[in-house]
C-alpha cells in the first residue's frame, strides 16, 4: 500500500469498515508514512469538532402542520376511489349512472328483446323488412342456399324463404 | 417488537395513519436538520420537510420496499433542498447560534437561552467560546459545494453507510468516497484552528465537554 490509496481507505478506516487484512495494511502504511498519519489524525479530530455542531429541534407546531397537510390528501377508501382521481368525480359519475338506469326505465320498447304480435308494431316490422328486401345481398339469396357451408346447417333450408315470402 | 420503517411504510399502504405519526416522530428532527444544513434556513427548512412528509404520504400507495425507507426518504429531502437552493425560492436568513443550539422550544424568544445558560452556571466566557466554535464549524460546513454538504451530512450526522449515501446521491459508491473525501480534506484545512482550541476548551471545562 502507498501513499496514493490513503484518499479510498482513510474514511472507511476511520468508520471502522475497512476489513480485517485491509485495516492492517492501513495501519502498517501509517507507520511508516508520517504525512498519511498527520492526514488520519486531522481527520479524527476534525470529526470531533464536527461534533460539536448543535442540533436543531422542529417547531413545536412542525407536527400539527404535518397532519394539516395530510388531511387534505385524499383517502383512500371505498371503490371510486380507485377508479377516479377526484371525490366530485366519483359524485358525477355516480350521479350519471343513477340517472342513465332512471331514464331508460320510461322507455321499455327498447329493452323489450319480443316484439309484440299484431297492431302498430307489424307495421313497424314491416317497414323495418321492406329496407332489408332492398339489400344486394338478399338479391343473390339463391346463389347463397346453394353453398356448400350452408346445406351442412342445422336449419331447415325452407323456413327462411317461407318468412320472406309471407312479407 | 419495533417494526422497520419498511414495515412501518407498507402498514401506513395499507391504510394505517397511525404508522405514519411513528415515521413522523422518528424522522423529524434528522430531516429537519439535514435540510438545515443544506438551504441554511430554519424556516425553509421546516417547510422543506413537511414537504418530504407530504409526498412520502402522497406515495404510500405505490410504495415498494425495495431500497430501506432512508434512503428513499433523504433523496426526496436531498432533491427538494437542491431544487430549492437551484431556484433561490428561499433567501438565506442569517441565524444566530442561539437559535440552532436552542431549537424552537422557546417559542422563539432569543433570551431564553441566555437565562437558561445563566442556570446552567456556565461562564460567558466558555459560553462566547462554544459559540464561535459552532458558528465557525457551521459556516464551513455550509461552504461546503452542495453535494459534498449533503454527503457529509448524511455521513457524519445521520450515519448513513455508503452504499445507502450512494443511492440517495444517486452515485456510485467509489464516486462517493472521492467526494467524501475531498469535503472532509477542505474541512480538516478550515476547522485545523478549531482541533487546537478543543484541546484548550476540553481543559477548561474538562472532561464530557
Amino acid at each position: 500500500m502507498n501513499c496514493g490509496h490513503t484518499e479510498k481507505k482513510l474514511i472507511a478506516y476511520l468508520d471502522g469498515k475497512l476489513p480485517i487484512a485491509e485495516r492492517r495494511q492501513f495501519e502498517a502504511h501509517l507507520a511508516a508514512c508520517a504525512a498519511c498519519r498527520e492526514q488520519t489524525e486531522g481527520f479524527r479530530s476534525m470529526w470531533n469538532v464536527l461534533d460539536e455542531l448543535p442540533a436543531l429541534a422542529p417547531s413545536p407546531a412542525f407536527d400539527a402542520q404535518v397532519r394539516a397537510r395530510v388531511a387534505q390528501e385524499p383517502r383512500r377508501a371505498g371503490f371510486w376511489s380507485w377508479i377516479v382521481p377526484s371525490p366530485r368525480m366519483a359524485f358525477a359519475a355516480t350521479a350519471l349512472l343513477i340517472a342513465s338506469i332512471w331514464i331508460s326505465s320510461f322507455q321499455p320498447g327498447r329493452l323489450a328483446v319480443v316484439p309484440p304480435a299484431g297492431g302498430p308494431a307489424v307495421q313497424n316490422t314491416e317497414a323495418e323488412f321492406g329496407m332489408i328486401k332492398d339489400l344486394p345481398v338478399l338479391e343473390d339469396y339463391d346463389v347463397l342456399t346453394s353453398f356448400d357451408a350452408l346445406s351442412e346447417l342445422p336449419v331447415q333450408p325452407t323456413a327462411q324463404p317461407q318468412s320472406l315470402k309471407q312479407m | 417488537m419495533a417494526r422497520s420503517d419498511v414495515q412501518l411504510m407498507l402498514d401506513v399502504k395499507s391504510g394505517d395513519d397511525s404508522s405514519f405519526e411513528l415515521l413522523l416522530h422518528k424522522y423529524r428532527t434528522p430531516l429537519v436538520n439535514f435540510l438545515f444544513r443544506m438551504v441554511r434556513d430554519a424556516a425553509a427548512a421546516e417547510d422543506l420537510a413537511q414537504e418530504v412528509f407530504l409526498r412520502v404520504y402522497r406515495a404510500r400507495g405505490q410504495y415498494m420496499p425495495t431500497a430501506k425507507f432512508t434512503t428513499w426518504m433523504f433523496r426526496i429531502a436531498t432533491n427538494l433542498a437542491l431544487n430549492a437552493l437551484r431556484d433561490g425560492r428561499y433567501r438565506r436568513t442569517e441565524i444566530s447560534i442561539d437559535q440552532s443550539s436552542a431549537g424552537h422550544s422557546s417559542d422563539g424568544e432569543n433570551e431564553q437561552p441566555a437565562l437558561e445558560i445563566a442556570d446552567q452556571q456556565a461562564t460567558i466566557e466558555v459560553e462566547l467560546i462554544r459559540r464561535d466554535r459552532a458558528e465557525r464549524i457551521r459556516r464551513a460546513v455550509e461552504s461546503l459545494p452542495e453535494k459534498q454538504r449533503a454527503a457529509v451530512l448524511l455521513h457524519k450526522y445521520q450515519e448513513m453507510d455508503y452504499d445507502e449515501i450512494a443511492g440517495v446521491l444517486g452515485c456510485s459508491e467509489s464516486a462517493l468516497k472521492s467526494l467524501l473525501f475531498r469535503a472532509y480534506e477542505t474541512l480538516r484545512v478550515e476547522l485545523a484552528p478549531l482541533v487546537q482550541g478543543a484541546q484548550v476548551q476540553a481543559q477548561v471545562t474538562g472532561p464530557g465537554k
